[in-house]
Order: structure tokens, then C-alpha cells, then sequence
């Protein structure tokens, strides 16, 4: 198992945003996360990633025990996320947003960086390559130089999947990556989810409310409704179970 | 009848509008569709005078709207819900409610207004006295739609107002879209949703990088084969 | 292109120690000790600009850390002579008495003692944010002041210190500007430059993407503190007497006013406004005495210089919010684009 959440519960004062999340994820898998607007996916991921530590309950990744260690740490280890209201880097150009992303890798220190060290500038020159690749990859190339905010939304979401990246993940959560794209750059997203998880060898945990993504997308998925998992398993028995119907997807 | 003419904006380099023009009659749900980067927030942010247009011109009933700020567009009624979230965060959920409301002082009616924004919402209700910061992204998004319903502008400008929506609110948003406009607001909608805008709206208008290229009645346009490719993922 | 501009940088360089050689002889000893003061505001600006410019952090602490580089290499550098003449109330501890050492080193053991101040108030106060930390900040800037006074027999308190040697020459304070200049450029260029920026940026995200943005911050404090303990060195070897009044909060306002002038997060404008600020400061000093011009009569308004002052500032950030130079910095193309011999790049602008 790639990342198993043991019973992870996240209250805040009364309000128990996330209760008791069994979430499994094996190697090369490709997760869904679903449910209505306030049921605690995004608390999810701040759980797994760090930025809340879960009230009760543990977050085990590769088989070690990462629960409320520092955000960093966890991406060190090997969990990069995109954000649901993007946060791109805002005074930063698309390229150097992603060589950002490459600091787990790069390490720099300020003196080897001031003195231009051999070592360094290595690194320094390896990222902005890898970074450069990474834009290849994700159609933003022609765009290096621009400044990142002043792309357009679909774009800006692209451009954190390839800042995401840069860190070199082994598991990558994606926070709603369809939200601002029309259908048709949505299929095009599907592909693209499929294409970086074969390219990177990566699993990958998704929120997504686009029904047509995360159904043609995830092997598998798992419901939240006020923070309870409601239902879980493959696309066609989430689409059928009649709790999802009533709760989230409504009748067509 | 709002009415851009041969409307161009240039963002530092990038020429964002070349020359779009459009009409929005009174009374009517007129939608905007194109791909990301099309200028469609564009187009939205120079008629409220967000954005300054190198050329053309934005009239209402006649009236040039380019020279007027921001302030004074408002005011006369033109309102937009900007992409994303935008709600005060310091601010309970009832509050920034009421701040929708602010110019208008029909108190039974925006009582009864609220009361809808809570019907189509139910979480928003749960959550009336939470500070609005504290919402869930997609929460946060129903609030910023639900304060656009308070304002009863004579023009309501939407600029996506079901991004980050689950399923079943998507569906009652365009619902409630239509109701407002059968009340008398003019509406003109932004939205990547191509398929429910379209269904919804009397007219649209397709946008490629800052050029219109197709116009029709929605449901003609629904039935275009190159749009049917383009914006509603319908490959063939 | 790179090779050209080398060029062109080395050229400028070396026109201006020229200019700075030729001023050095003419133009007296006034003009000097006010250019001479422009290079070590430089030097200071940069330091605050690093941690509020370019790290997103806003510290009040820069007097304080220039208090501790003055003291520090003015003890270093005091002759036992000097020292004796100084501390007449109580004797200083007698392993300083006779250790007297070269300026340079006394100059960097300054900025030593003050980036260790720096990383001890770092620690806990780099935990708070905006406005708390400028406040804590700002009590640590003061406790220094109010511990300088009461050691006696380390700093000779209030009486402050006397006769320090006159070292800071033209060649040395402009020479450590220069030297914060290349540092600071070469910093923020850098990979690690761009980690600060990130956590200007958006700190959530950065540590999002594997920054230790605590460590970051530490960092960045404790190197800001080097500098303005070398600041604070270079200027009490240049006006020869330091006492705790000079380094109270109206010195990192100075500070903090050249920053903001200039733009936070450019050095290019820090250095720009280091030195109109410092010239205009002079130069506006007649408005403090009494004023004689057609119908103006006043009869001297001390203070007057800092109203006249702090309105030309308001006017400043009304109309450039972000400073002369907002984030953008000084390049030769961006110079030969100004002068209308390069066609403007479509981003524009200098950068």
C-alpha cells in the first residue's frame, strides 16, 4: 500500500470536519474523492499532507508513520499536492515557479548558492532543466517566461501539476483539476492525469466534483458526506449506490 | 440592451479583445463560451470598468459606460460575480448576505430573497452565523452566489458561478439562474459548463482568442456540430 | 550578450572609484562624510530589504543589530589608550582592556556577534507574523538599547564610547557596499533566493513544495542581521562616537523609509534611495533653522526637515505604491530600452 489512513479524524472545537477516513491507495493507483461541498475532502488532504494533524487517528505512507509531521517533511517523503484555490508563486515566472517545486531535490544553501559552489550550480542548472522538461510535458513551455499569475485559470492549474512534479512524488493529490476547464479541456485533463501517472510512475488521490473526469479517470473511489465516508468502490457501484444518488450526484 | 462594439483590450503585449461585439437585450440569459484564455473574464471585467478597452465602446440604452468607474456602473445596476471565491471572510455567512443587499431597502422582499438563497443552499442556512473564512472552498463559492442573488441588479454578470460546485448544486444553480430571469434580470453568463449555459440561455456567443466566432440562439448553437466538439467534449 | 554586459558593469565600476577618487580630493570634507554616509545606508537598506523585501517579513530590529556590530568592533578596535580614557566610571573586563585588532577583522566579529543575536531572537519571534512580529521585533531592538546602557563595564553604559579610530575611509565604506551590493544580488538570484521569495510569496504553498519555511526564515533574519552589524560597525568607525541613544527606533524608520522609498524587494532602489535620501536629509537641513526668504519668516523650526520629509514620502507611496522601483532592478538592456536605444520588450519595463 502506497498511503493507508488509519482511522484519521480532524475535529475543529464541535465540529468534527472528518471522522474515522479509511483511505487506501496502492502503487500505480488512480483514487477518487467525492462528495458534497463542505464534507471534508479538502481536510483530507491537509491531513496527509500535513497542514492539519489529525485529531485522532494515523497516516501512514510507504509504510512509515508520517502523521503531524511538518508539510515539508511529508513532501520530502514523497506527497506533492495541487490547491483548490491555486497558489502560485505571484511575483515568480512560470519556469521558476516549478524550480521552486525542485528544492527537495536541489537543497540549496544560501552560502553554496552565493558563491556559486560547483556542486550547486549543478543542481541549480539540473533543476531549471527538469523544470524546463516539466513544462514540455505539460504544454506550458512556450509560457517559461511569463509571469504565473497572468496565465489564464485552466493553465494556472496546469502549472501546479507541473510544480507539483517537480518534486519528484510518489503519490500526488490533485484538489479539484477540472474546476475552470470545459469539457473539452477536461477530456483533454483525463489524458493527461492518465499520461503523468504512467510517465512518473505515480499514484494519485483526487477531489474532483467533474462526474465525467473522475469516473473515467479512477479505478477506484470514496464518498465523504459531513465527513463520513457514505460509500466506496469502483465508478459503476458509486454511480448506482443510491446514498451517492441522494447525497451528491442527484438523479439525472 | 447592454451593447459592445468592436470592443479591443491589450493586457501589457498580449491583445486580449480583437474587436468583439455583442448584445445583450433586456430580460433575456446571454452566455458567453470559450476555452481558457478566450477573453471571456475579459469581457466581463471591461464592462463593469475593471479592465480599460484600447478601442470600441459599451453602451447601455445607449448610455457609453467606458468612461464611468467602476463605482458608478454598479450603481446603475450592472452588477458581476467575479471567478472564484470572493466573499468577506471576516464576515459571517447572514452578513455578507445582507452586504448583497445593501442598496436595496424593500425589506420583505430581500427577507424573502434570503429565504431562497437558503432553500437553494441548505448548507449556507447550517452555517449562518459561521465567519465566511472559515467555509469550505465550494461553500464559499455558494455564498458568492448567493450574495449576486441578494443585489436584484438589472444586470447580473456571472462569471462562472458553478466552479467547484458538487453535481446536485450545478443543477439547481441553472435552475435558479433562470427563475432570476424571469423575475427581469438581464443575465449575462460566463461558464465552462457549456451544455447547462446554453440550455439556459436565449442567445450565446462563442469567444476564441479575443474573437468572436459563432453566435446563435443556445439551443442552435447546442446543435453545432463544431461547437458540440469544442466545448461539450463530445468527440465526433 | 553576458560577456558585453561583464563588460559594461566592470566599465561602470571603475568610472565611478575614478569619480569617487576625484571627489575624495575636492570636495571636502562635508560633501564626503554625507557620500560617505549614502554607501553605509546602502548597506543598511539592503540588510532590512532582504528580510522585508524579499522574504515577506516585516522587522523593526535594525538598530538593534547595529548596536551590537557597533559596540562589538569599537571594542576591538580601541587602542588600551583609548579604552582607559573611556571607561574612567568602571574598568572593562581585562581581557578586552588590551585586545586591540585589525578594523577588518573587528568588522567582521561585528557582524558575527549581531547575526548571533539575530538567530537567538529569531528562534522564538519568527513564529509570529505581520504586525507581531514588527512589534516583537521592535522590543528586542529596544532591550538591546536599554542592556547597552546598563553594562557598564562592557559598553561604559550611557556615557557611550569616544575617540573610536577613524577607519571607515571612502575606500572601506564603499567597498562594503559594494560588497553587500554583489552578496545580495547574487543571493536573491540564486536558488535560495528563489525559496525566499516563495515564502514572500505564498507560504502555504511553499512549504507545499518542500520548503522549511521556518528554516528559511531563520535564515534570512540571522544573514540581515550580519549586515546591519556590519552597518552599524562601518558607522561608528566613521563619526568616531557611539552612545545607546543613536540606535533607537528613529534609525530603523530612517531605515525602513529608504526601503520602502525605494522599493521593497529591489535592490536597485534600495541604493537609489539610500543615497537621495541620505543628500535630500543635508540638503533640507536649512529648513530647520531660522528662515529668511521674501515673506517666509520663521524663526527656526527644528523637526521641520522631518515633516517636509515625511510628506515627500506620503507623496511617494500615493503615487508609486510599491516605491520608485517597485520589485524591478537596474540591467543595461533595461537602461538602453529607457534611453529609446532598444526596442521595448513587450513585457516592458526595466527589468
Amino acid at each position: 500500500m502506497k498511503l493507508v489512513t488509519h482511522g484519521a479524524t480532524m475535529r475543529f472545537g464541535g465540529l468534527v470536519a472528518v471522522s474515522d477516513l479509511k483511505l487506501e491507495i496502492d502503487k500505480d493507483e488512480i483514487v477518487g474523492l467525492i462528495g458534497p461541498n463542505g464534507a471534508g475532502k479538502t481536510t483530507a488532504f491537509n491531513m496527509i499532507t500535513g497542514v492539519y494533524e489529525p485529531t485522532e487517528g494515523r497516516v501512514v505512507f510507504e509504510g512509515e508513520d508520517i502523521t503531524g509531521k511538518a508539510p515539508h517533511r511529508i513532501t520530502k517523503a514523497g506527497i506533492a499536492r495541487t490547491f483548490q484555490n491555486i497558489r502560485l508563486f505571484s511575483t515568480m515566472s512560470v519556469v521558476e515557479n516549478v524550480m521552486v517545486g525542485s528544492t527537495v531535490q536541489e537543497k540549496p544553501g544560501w552560502f553554496t548558492s552565493v558563491f556559486g559552489l560547483p556542486g550547486a550550480r549543478k543542481r541549480a542548472k539540473e533543476a531549471r532543466e527538469f523544470a524546463m522538461d516539466l513544462l514540455q510535458e505539460t504544454g506550458l513551455a512556450e509560457f517559461a517566461d511569463e509571469q504565473a499569475t497572468s496565465l489564464p485559470y485552466g493553465k494556472q492549474r496546469r502549472l501546479e501539476i507541473a510544480r507539483a512534479l517537480a518534486s519528484r512524488p510518489s503519490l500526488l493529490l490533485l484538489d479539484e483539476p477540472a474546476a475552470g476547464m470545459n469539457p473539452q479541456e477536461s477530456l483533454e485533463l483525463m489524458d493527461f492525469i492518465h499520461h503523468i501517472r504512467d510517465r512518473f510512475k505515480l499514484s494519485i488521490l483526487l477531489i474532483e466534483h467533474h462526474m465525467q473526469v473522475v469516473m473515467g479517470v479512477c479505478s477506484r473511489m470514496y464518498v465523504l458526506d459531513y465527513g463520513v465516508t457514505i460509500a466506496q468502490g469502483t465508478p459503476d457501484v458509486i454511480r448506482r449506490d443510491p446514498k451517492v444518488i441522494e447525497a451528491y450526484l442527484g438523479v439525472d | 440592451m447592454l451593447k459592445i462594439d468592436n470592443l479591443s483590450v491589450h493586457y501589457g503585449g498580449i491583445h486580449a479583445l480583437q474587436g468583439i461585439s455583442l448584445e445583450v437585450p433586456e430580460g433575456k440569459i446571454v452566455t458567453l463560451i470559450g476555452a481558457n484564455g478566450a477573453g471571456k473574464s475579459t469581457t466581463l471585467k471591461s464592462i463593469v470598468g475593471l479592465v480599460k478597452p484600447s478601442a470600441g465602446s459599451i453602451t447601455w440604452n445607449g448610455e457609453p459606460l467606458i468612461t464611468k468607474g467602476t463605482k458608478n456602473i454598479v450603481e446603475s445596476g450592472i452588477v458581476l460575480v467575479p471567478e472564484g471565491r470572493r466573499v468577506f471572510a471576516n464576515l459571517t455567512v447572514d452578513e455578507n448576505l445582507s452586504l448583497g443587499a445593501y442598496a436595496r431597502n424593500d425589506k420583505k422582499a430581500i427577507e424573502s430573497d434570503r429565504e431562497r438563497v437558503f432553500t437553494l443552499f441548505p448548507r449556507l442556512k447550517d452555517r449562518m452565523k459561521q465567519k465566511a473564512g472559515t467555509l469550505s472552498g465550494g461553500e464559499q463559492q455558494m455564498l458568492a452566489v448567493g450574495r449576486a442573488m441578494m443585489t436584484k441588479p438589472k444586470v447580473l454578470m456571472m462569471d462562472e458561478p458553478s466552479l467547484g460546485l458538487a453535481p446536485l448544486v450545478v443543477k439547481d444553480i441553472f435552475t435558479i439562474i433562470k427563475e432570476i430571469n424571469a423575475e427581469g434580470t438581464t443575465i449575462l453568463l460566463v461558464e465552462q459548463n457549456a451544455k447547462a449555459a446554453l440550455e439556459a440561455a436565449h442567445f450565446g456567443y462563442v469567444l476564441e482568442t479575443g474573437r468572436i466566432t459563432m453566435s446563435g440562439e443556445g439551443k442552435k448553437l447546442l446543435a453545432d456540430d463544431g461547437v458540440r466538439k469544442a466545448y461539450l467534449g463530445e468527440a465526433q | 550578450m553576458k560577456t558585453r554586459n561583464n563588460i559594461l558593469t566592470l566599465g561602470a565600476l571603475v568610472v565611478f572609484a575614478m569619480l569617487l577618487g576625484l571627489a575624495d580630493r575636492t570636495v571636502g570634507n562635508y560633501a564626503m562624510r554625507i557620500l560617505n554616509l549614502s554607501a553605509i545606508y546602502i548597506v543598511l537598506a539592503l540588510s532590512l530589504n532582504l528580510v522585508n523585501g524579499f522574504t515577506g517579513l516585516f522587522s523593526l530590529g535594525s538598530a538593534g543589530f547595529m548596536a551590537v556590530g557597533a559596540y562589538v568592533s569599537a571594542i576591538l578596535t580601541m587602542s588600551p589608550d583609548v579604552k582607559d580614557m573611556n571607561f574612567f566610571l568602571e574598568p572593562l573586563a581585562p581581557w578586552l582592556q588590551g585586545l586591540t585588532l585589525p578594523f577588518g577583522i573587528a568588522l567582521i566579529a561585528g557582524g558575527i556577534c549581531a547575526a548571533l543575536a539575530g538567530l537567538i531572537i529569531g528562534l522564538p519571534v519568527l513564529r509570529l507574523r505581520d504586525d507581531y512580529l514588527g512589534i516583537a521585533t521592535l522590543g528586542f531592538s529596544e532591550i538591546i538599547r536599554v542592556v547597552i546602557t546598563n553594562l557598564q563595564s562592557w559598553t561604559n553604559g550611557a556615557q557611550g564610547l569616544k575617540s573610536i579610530p577613524k577607519v571607515s575611509t571612502t575606500w572601506v565604506v564603499w567597498g562594503v557596499a559594494l560588497l553587500a551590493i554583489l552578496f545580495m544580488s547574487r543571493l536573491v538570484h540564486s536558488s535560495y533566493g528563489r525559496q525566499l521569495k516563495a515564502v514572500r510569496d505564498d507560504e502555504i504553498a511553499a512549504e507545499a513544495m518542500g520548503v522549511n519555511v521556518f528554516r528559511v526564515k531563520v535564515v534570512s533574519f540571522t544573514l540581515s542581521a550580519f549586515i546591519a552589524g556590519v552597518g552599524g560597525a562601518l558607522l561608528g568607525h566613521m563619526i568616531t562616537t557611539i552612545d545607546p541613544k543613536m540606535f533607537s527606533f528613529m534609525l530603523t524608520f530612517n531605515i525602513l523609509l529608504i526601503v520602502v522609498l525605494g522599493g521593497s524587494g529591489s535592490i536597485t532602489g534600495s541604493v537609489i534611495a539610500s543615497i537621495a535620501v541620505t543628500v535630500l536629509m543635508e540638503a533640507m537641513r536649512f529648513l530647520d533653522e531660522p528662515l529668511n526668504f521674501l515673506f517666509l519668516k520663521t524663526d527656526g523650526l527644528p523637526g521641520l526637515r522631518m515633516v517636509v520629509f515625511s510628506v515627500l514620502l506620503m507623496i511617494v507611496v500615493i503615487f508609486r505604491q510599491r516605491g520608485l522601483m517597485g520589485e524591478r532592478e537596474f540591467s543595461w538592456e533595461g537602461l538602453a530600452r529607457a534611453a529609446g536605444l532598444m526596442p521595448r520588450s513587450k513585457k516592458g519595463g526595466l527589468a
